[in-house]
């Protein structure tokens, strides 16, 4: 037992040692490899979609094929990577560290959840064996009724491992939960506790509380397959846009589960590069659990052309501009932390700065379509499409991306080459802007979502789309690469590269198995920067 | 073979943090619950709002003598669990197999009338596609049964350790946050029986 403390969590060997570790580390990185695994798997088919639409009519793929193609990246892309997406890697890696815990709260039931996850993630890829003709799943990941119930692709399966998948989650939040409630060490308060811890927090929170609608309304979907019930069929007197309701009561309240916790790896990362404290902690910490409530009351907007009374219509349209309160609320703390400090542009920083750009470009979008007129226009416009891939890759993955940068050196012990991860930074956020900034214009000129083919007057711009969507993807290849030679043959690292005063920071590089050998007392906030006699 | 640290060589824990930690993971367990039938729920009230002629039709082919004793059954069966927590807590052995044992056999029992609703019902031709809410009658009864059976499988292991003595008042969490579990079992029932069965 006394050899612990040297021992540090990476030097296990064996599949026994990682695939049965309850360390929450090793659980935070072996989620990491099969989210980024998916990822690419997701990424490979989003190019096939841009590939098809580089011209007008058919080019590679038939309508069939590329209605699956969308299919599988939508549904992979949510369901197998950005729903665990940052708390269940960073988070899981920080979160003890952070908050001076030797693990998780319910350390067992941590790995239960990862491999549930990897359950549920062999359910849904083993949809996909068979031909791709009949098997794949061709409805969209959103799943409508009553198509997925007519259907005759793999819904089921895809249902269920969705279905399954949402246990993870929901553990993992439970999890999370109670570790920030019980396991905080001495002296570290609620208002001591570092903004990602908050951003996870109030992410948990939905995990928990929306979750189980959603596997309600798949295991719904499933007995109205194979059972007849009648939910969601007119013929017996139910209702498709009750779907509709259900699933969006989950997956709008989803989208935050996603962008919190990539919100909470900014506010860490702005004070460490700006060398100042964060403006407005309070206020920020506080944000994320107004969103996190707020985010249960705006999931009718999605169905403004659904079907929908006119009072609905106005009160879901007044709840979703109130979103934009706290979210603007971060922003301005965000920027006012970078006001007159001493900024270091890193790579980390960079993908945090570009972060706000392209978030805030994100979530202005959003306001016209939450309006009722605009929205009427817009609606299932590729509007909408670069609406959401702003926030979700110009939110979520760049977050992850920062978060990654920020905390290799913690995480791996070792250092990426800076000079390449910079490289890589501008690639993405050249081919990124490329990709879905012609979007927004197209869907404002008309052009549908989700279609096989399209007008001439819409071909430069998909075109341009399509150069910077590969644009897109080779960037990620290239920082991929650029971490995992990091993790190869990168140079040893310290404890403290970035000089963040947080507690993670505190151990050694990489973190020992049971973290801290002696709990640490905690006597004042993480944000202290500028005043460094408390390092 | 293996180290501290994996899923069966777990690292020493403090028992009063693992209690509190376990009871206030089961109290969030329990909202998830609650959240997963609210969707049913909500399903009820809508489909029964659009149909009402449907749902009081549907309704009065439903036997409400075995609904009612199922009530008594669940209800019966929580007073017992609460007495079998009481008991692990004061230590008090036998009084605590032996109301886990009777908690037990009334969800038995509770499964047993059940099948004696679905069966004829079933045979019968009315099935969860008959309409909306024969699909809302079996969707959501067919839920709870579920429940039920997880918390029979959940008491059933209690009181396997309870037979060998491991429970008493330094270590009674276990009965405890099984006693929470089966009562929200039984107050979703004391929920469903009137919405069914009764309006």
């Amino acid at each position: 037992m006394s050899t612990q403390s040297d021992t540090h969590y990476l030097e296990a060997k064996g599949f026994y040692n990682w695939f049965f570790s309850v360390d929450h580390k090793r659980i935070g990185l072996m989620y990491l490899a099969a989210i980024l695994f998916f990822f690419v798997l997701a990424g490979m088919a989003a190019m096939l979609v841009r590939l098809e639409l580089l011209a007008p009519g058919e080019q590679f793929i038939d309508r069939h094929g590329y209605n699956v193609a969308f299919t599988l990246h939508g549904a992979m892309m949510v369901f197998l990577f950005i729903v665990p997406g940052i708390p269940a890697t960073l988070g899981n890696f920080c979160l003890p560290l952070m908050i001076g815990a030797k693990d998780v709260a319910f350390p067992r039931l941590n790995l239960l959840s990862f491999w549930i996850y990897v359950l549920g993630a062999a359910i849904v890829v083993m949809s996909l064996i068979g031909p791709p003709g009949e098997a794949w799943l061709d409805t969209g990941w959103t799943l409508y009724t009553p198509y997925s119930v007519e259907s005759s692709s793999g819904v089921i399966p895809v249902t269920l491992g969705v279905f399954i998948l949402g246990f993870s989650s929901i553990l993992t939040g439970l999890n999370f939960a109670v570790t920030i409630h019980k396991m905080r060490a001495p002296g570290m308060t609620w208002h001591r506790l570092p903004l990602f811890v908050w951003a996870l927090y109030s992410a948990s929170l939905i995990q928990i509380l929306a979750t189980p609608v959603v596997g309600i309304t798949l295991l719904l979907l499933i007995m109205e397959r194979s059972f007849g019930i009648g939910f969601f069929t007119a013929s017996l007197g139910g209702d498709p846009i009750l779907f509709e309701n259900f699933f969006w009561f989950y997956s709008h309240p989803v989208v935050y589960i996603m962008i919190l916790p990539a919100m909470g790896v900014v506010a860490e990362i702005l004070p460490v590069f700006a060398k100042k404290p964060i403006f407005g902690y309070r206020a920020i910490a506080y944000s994320s659990l107004a969103i996190a409530l707020v985010s249960f009351f705006v999931w009718g907007h999605h169905l403004f052309v659904s079907g929908m009374s006119n009072w609905s219509r106005w009160v879901f349209s007044l709840l979703t501009f109130a979103v934009a309160i706290p979210t603007a609320i971060k922003v301005f703390n965000w920027i006012s932390t970078l006001y007159k400090g001493s900024i270091q542009l890193d790579s980390p920083m960079l993908y945090a700065c570009a972060f706000i750009f392209l978030f805030t470009i994100a979530g202005l979008t959003g306001l016209p379509l939450a309006t009722l007129a605009t929205d009427v226009h817009l609606h299932d416009t590729y509007f909408v499409v670069a609406h959401f891939h702003y926030t979700m890759q110009g939110g979520t993955v760049i977050g992850l991306l920062a978060g990654l940068h920020f905390w290799f050196p913690k995480i791996f012990g070792k250092m990426y080459n800076e000079k390449r991860a910079r490289v890589g930074f501008w690639m993405l956020f050249v081919g990124f802007n490329a990709t879905f900034m012609p979007q927004f214009i197209l869907g404002y000129m008309g052009m549908p979502r989700r279609y096989f083919d399209y007008l001439d007057q819409f071909a430069d711009l998909h075109f341009m789309s399509s150069i910077g969507g590969f644009v897109n993807g080779l960037a990620y290849l290239f920082i991929l690469g650029n971490l995992i030679h990091g993790i190869i043959k990168g140079t040893a690292a310290e404890k403290n590269p970035h000089g963040s005063l947080s507690l993670e920071w505190t151990v050694p590089s990489p973190p020992p198995l049971t973290n801290f050998d002696e709990i640490p007392e905690v006597h004042d906030w993480t944000y202290g920067y500028g005043n460094e006699q408390h390092a | 073979m293996s180290e501290p640290g994996t899923f069966f060589h777990l690292h020493e824990e403090d028992p009063v943090e693992a209690y509190e930690n376990f009871k206030l993971g089961m109290w969030i367990f329990l909202a998830t619950e609650v959240l997963l039938f609210g969707g049913l729920f909500a399903a009820y009230f809508i489909f029964k709002f659009i149909w009402p002629t449907v749902f009081e039709d549907g309704s009065s082919h439903l036997n409400k003598f075995m609904g009612g004793l199922n009530t008594l059954v669940l209800i019966f069966s929580s007073f017992s669990m609460a007495m079998a927590v009481d008991a692990a807590q004061r230590g008090q052995q036998k009084k605590l197999v032996r109301n886990l044992a009777i908690t037990l056999f009334f969800a038995l029992c509770f499964i047993v009338v059940k099948g004696f609703e679905w069966g004829p019902k079933l045979s019968h031709g009315i099935t969860p596609g008959s309409d909306v809410f024969f699909s809302v009658y079996y969707m959501t009864t067919g839920l709870h049964l579920l429940h039920v059976l997880v918390g029979m499988s959940f008491i059933g292991l209690l009181l396997a350790r309870a037979l060998k003595g491991r429970y008493h008042e330094e270590n009674f969490g276990g009965v405890e946050i099984g006693g929470l579990y089966w009562h929200l079992v039984d107050i979703i029932w004391i929920f469903l029986f009137p919405l069914l069965y009764l309006i």
